[in-house]
């Protein structure tokens, strides 16, 4: 064993004693179905253990520093009126759930959609209350055979969020999670679980905003699901402000039946190190799937995207458009994969991936996947790669706007495309705030 | 007002520029000619402060202050504007925001107070007006997808809106019908007057029918080698260029 393996293994047995401890002190809970299947996947975490670099899917995004940190992932608290008003959107209206180190507070949270519209419950309160709802949904979707952390979630997450839509419903107040880590006082881990299912032509918008307050490290091992019945009509926002020493690892997983409509927006602010897996199957005919994403990191953090979409049936369209602008020693992934099956004929699928890299230190990985068994299809893909429009850049400075500014407003109008696909207007404003002061900075 | 003496630049190992000496004083007009390849948009861009060339030699003072040393924003607030002979396209700018950022940075740099959202819409209209611009134009991003005429008449409007003391047009008339040549002439003629001077740069005479030159330059291989009345614009329209290009052969 090189001794750079020696962190990996570490944490792995530490976590799958954490796991048979635990275990042991259950009554009858440990024969349920639910933890039959925990067990599974921990044991499959244990076999496929954290990821190094040799790993084909991980060859950019080292977590070496991730698995060197020992994080408390029980860790409970609260937020006191300071800390909670500091995290404020201002005039957002909507079901904004609070969530503390990954646990659900309700007396923070407020719903305000009636249940005739939005059934909703923490995850935690799910699996007492519905475990057949549970165990009809949770982990049939978000693979945790070859992936060493959705496995990982799988086997520990114990709260999070689960979101039912009846058919012919029409949500009219987005739903917004907020999941804060509390790292002012100890390092701090957290795996919320999310389970979205939009019943028959039903439309949903839902939120997932992380931050972390303090300056100790924080680890986010998030797995969201979302199920789209037949006409469905999803929304599904990813905003991430992290810390400076926080750790990120991420993956919404979405099935498509027919006609249905997802749309993403995936907007990384900060965060030291950020893995997002976007998998989206396409399971039915018609479906439309739209995927955005922003990532703007500086300094020496590091952002990576992994997107799949899966045309599993004919006549379906995606379209993807991610933007990044990367400063300082900065270090960016974009990997997307489309499959298209044999059976998907007349698939039209586009895929384009930007970059403004503004420092020879900062570098950016993109590598587009295409594997097209069908032969009647149109797909297309592009990525670029460069430095600010020189000639731009000249222009606007030619009209009296100093060069600073000048940047500024070309980097803000290239982050705008994708800013502006985000549908709730205060989350928008409040973002363009922020993008802004980012760029500007 | 602007006083250029033994210019000389280069891009890369090639010298274009190679002793330029020119004298501009307010109110006046100057044509610069030239066939192609000879130096002329490469000194626009000079003057305007575009980082691609390398100043060899030479001076360059505006109002007696050193040009070559101030950044394209500066040059700018004192003053200085070009028309782009090919301007650029930048989406998701707003033509409006741009120019009312770019008219309060120029009155932030005078010491002066920024105009309101009101103000500035008035001033708009006003200039608007002057080079006959379609409102929906300036409410779509910069010069994205506008036809090479609306661009030429977006460059004039901002020139309006920017009100430079010396107009620098770079082969404003390439790619203009005649209909969009007269409209731009108009606009650069309402903004004559004997405070402000214009540098216009171009190929053929058929511009200077419109805008009447106070003097005319010919630019040939990087030197003015011949300077006359406007008369001797349509001596070129006439005659071409190869009886100055024999001239100049004769000479050096």
């Amino acid at each position: 064993m090189t001794p750079s393996n020696q962190s990996y293994n570490d944490l792995k047995n530490w976590l799958v004693t954490a796991f048979r401890e635990a275990e042991e002190r259950m009554n009858g809970e440990s024969k349920t179905p639910l933890h039959q299947l925990r067990r599974q996947a921990l044991q499959q975490f244990d076999r496929l253990g954290f990821p190094t670099v040799k790993h084909e899917e991980w060859k950019y995004s080292n977590v070496s520093g991730l698995t060197k940190e020992v994080f408390d992932f029980n860790a409970d608290g609260t937020l006191e009126a300071d800390a909670l008003e500091e995290l404020q959107i201002p005039n957002l209206e909507g079901n904004i759930l609070y969530f503390v180190n990954g646990n659900y507070h309700p007396e923070l949270s407020r719903i305000v959609s009636p249940a005739s519209q939005l059934q909703i419950v923490s995850f935690a309160e799910a699996v007492k209350t519905d475990p057949e709802l549970v165990n009809s949904y949770f982990a049939r979707y978000a693979d945790y055979q070859d992936n060493a952390f959705t496995a990982l979630n799988t086997a520990f997450a114990n709260d999070g969020v689960v979101v039912r839509v009846p058919d012919n419903i029409t949500v009219d107040t987005p739903i917004i999670l907020r999941y804060i880590n509390d790292a002012r006082e100890k390092n701090v881990a957290a795996q919320p679980r999310n389970l979205i299912v939009a019943g028959r032509n039903s439309e949903v918008i839902v939120a997932e905003s992380f931050r972390t307050l303090g300056e100790r490290a924080s680890f986010v091992n998030t797995v969201t699901e979302v199920v789209l019945a037949q006409n469905a009509r999803v929304q599904h926002y990813k905003v991430q402000n992290d810390s400076d020493k926080s750790y990120h690892i991420g993956t919404t997983q979405v099935n498509q039946a027919d006609n249905s409509h997802f749309y993403s927006v995936t907007v990384t602010l900060n965060g030291s190190f950020v893995r997002n897996n976007l998998n989206i199957v396409l399971d039915g005919q018609h479906c439309e799937a739209f995927m955005y994403g922003l990532y703007l990191p500086d300094s020496r953090q590091h952002v990576d995207n992994h997107t799949l979409v899966d045309h599993a049936k004919p006549n379906s369209y995606s379209n993807e458009l991610y933007k990044g602008i990367l400063k300082d020693r900065s270090t960016g992934v974009f990997n997307g994969k489309i499959f298209v099956r044999p059976d998907a004929q007349k698939t039209n699928a586009y895929q384009s991936c930007k970059n403004v890299v503004l420092s020879p230190d900062a570098s950016m990985n993109t590598k587009p996947q295409l594997e097209i068994f069908a032969d009647d299809v149109k797909c297309s893909h592009g990525t670029t790669t460069g430095k600010l429009d020189e000639e731009a850049l000249f222009y606007l400075r030619s009209r009296g706007i100093p060069k600073a500014e000048a940047q500024s407003l070309l980097m803000y109008a290239f982050a705008g495309d994708v800013l502006s696909q985000l549908r709730i207007g205060p989350i928008k404003d409040y973002l363009e705030r922020i993008v802004v002061e980012k760029l500007s900075k | 007002m602007l006083s250029i003496s033994n210019l000389q630049a280069s891009i890369g190992d090639k010298q274009i520029l190679k002793g330029i000496n020119l004298e501009v004083n307010s109110g006046e007009v100057h044509a610069i000619m030239g066939p192609n390849g000879s130096g002329k948009s490469t000194l626009a861009s000079v003057l305007a402060g575009r980082e691609d060339y390398e100043i060899t030699n030479g001076s360059v003072r505006f109002d007696g202050k050193d040009l070559l040393e101030m950044a394209p924003e500066e040059r700018a607030a004192q003053g200085i504007f070009l028309a782009f002979q090919y301007p650029v396209e930048i989406p998701g700018v707003s033509t409006t925001n741009f120019l009312r950022t770019a008219l309060n940075e120029i009155r932030k740099y005078r010491g002066q107070d920024p105009l309101d959202a009101v103000q500035f819409l008035k001033l708009m209209k006003e200039k608007m007006k002057l080079v006959n611009i379609d409102q929906t134009l300036l409410s779509r991003a910069l010069n994205e997808g506008f036809s090479g005429g609306e661009k030429k008449r977006n460059e004039i409007f901002q020139m309006a809106m920017l009100e430079p003391r010396l107009a620098i047009l770079d082969e404003t008339d390439s790619g203009l019908d005649i209909d969009a040549l007269r409209i731009v002439a108009e606009g650069v003629n309402k903004l004559r007057s004997p405070e402000r001077a214009t540098i216009v740069v171009t190929h053929y005479q058929r511009l200077l029918d419109y805008i009447v030159p106070d003097f005319v330059h010919v630019l040939y291989k990087g030197r003015i080698v011949k300077s006359g009345p406007k008369e001797l614009a349509l001596e070129l329209e006439e005659k071409g260029y190869d009886w100055i290009k024999a001239e100049v052969e004769e000479t050096f």
